[in-house]
């Protein structure tokens, strides 16, 4: 269950960023997301929460998103796999 | 490629000409694509044009008219909804004698009736206009202010609000907030390959995504 929530998260930034297949694969916990990456503007993430919300079958509250769970990859899949435990 | 134009029904103007671009050799096949909306319209036109030059080449003619209010339209988008554009679409189908007809992502909301056809990406109105108003409650709080994407849906449904640098009327949100896709044949991801170029954060190109969808529309208007 877990893997699998990580490997969509992977798959997911892979297309929102454009990424080369398996680039995504040298993401780590620490890697920065949201303030490292320039491409990552507010539209962008928005698509990105959608899609989170489309593909893993999720709902995200506009009071859950802010500057730490987007600071990184880590951050990112612990807030999706709770989401995910918690449906 | 020539720009052509299409009459396009106003409220204040019957037949007011809108652009649209045009691969017409008097072919028999000749297919209308209708864009995608709002931001995502900027990210896949680019596709669009590349799997129209790819269509010329195979004897297939394509058009790709601009919705009023957007691209070189010189009409108020703000006066105008998801029921406008679908008319336009019908008068360009109508004008350019379209026999089948691809729909992009949100065109998929405005499909002229009768025309048998396909819809790559399709999404619903609602999904569109959800992803627009995180956007904008994400944009707003990185300059210090707090907004909800509700209290915004409610107020937008009744005022209209300005949206990925479009200003939207209160008839085009509720229109968006109801809007299902037509049912056409769907092209999933899979036949395009690669990852979607509207979920792209910088707008890209993928020259190996036009060949497949080209390739997939000729045999597929054949068929």
């Amino acid at each position: 269950m877990s893997s699998t929530t990580d490997q969509q998260l992977r798959k997911i930034l892979t297309d929102v960023l454009g990424l080369k297949p398996g680039q995504a694969d040298g993401f780590d916990a620490d890697t920065g997301l949201f303030g490292h990456l320039p491409e990552l503007d507010s539209m962008a993430v928005a698509g990105l929460l959608t899609e989170m919300e489309d593909r893993l079958d999720i709902v995200i509250e506009d009071d859950e998103v802010d500057g730490e769970l987007l600071e990184t990859y880590g951050a990112l899949l612990a807030f999706a796999e709770a989401k995910r435990e918690a449906a | 490629m020539t720009p052509a134009s299409y009459p396009c029904p106003r409220p204040s103007d019957p037949g007011a000409p809108e652009y649209a671009l045009a691969f017409d050799r008097g072919q028999a096949v000749r297919l209308l694509i209708i864009p995608a909306l709002f931001d995502e319209g900027h990210k896949l036109r680019r596709l669009c044009v590349e799997v129209m030059r790819r269509l010329d080449g195979s004897g297939v003619d394509s058009f790709l008219p601009d919705l009023p209010g957007t691209n070189e339209s010189t009409a108020d988008l703000t006066g105008l909804t998801l029921a406008d554009w679908a008319s336009a679409m019908t008068a360009a189908a109508d004008h350019f004698r379209a026999t089948h007809v691809l729909a992009v992502r949100g065109g998929g909301l405005i499909v002229p009736p009768g025309l048998p056809g396909w819809c790559y990406g399709p999404v619903k109105g609602s999904s569109l206009l959800r992803t627009m108003l995180r956007a904008r409650v994400l944009s707003a709080r990185e300059a210090g202010r707090e907004e909800s994407g509700e209290g915004l849906l409610v107020e937008a449904q009744e005022h209209g609000i300005e949206l990925a640098g479009y200003r939207l009327g209160a008839g085009m949100v509720q229109h968006l907030q109801a809007a299902q896709p037509a049912t056409l044949a769907e092209i999933a991801q899979d036949v395009v390959g690669g990852s979607p170029l509207w979920l792209r954060a910088e707008p890209d190109y993928a020259p190996s995504q036009a060949d497949a969808l080209a390739a997939y529309l000729t045999m597929a208007v054949r068929a």
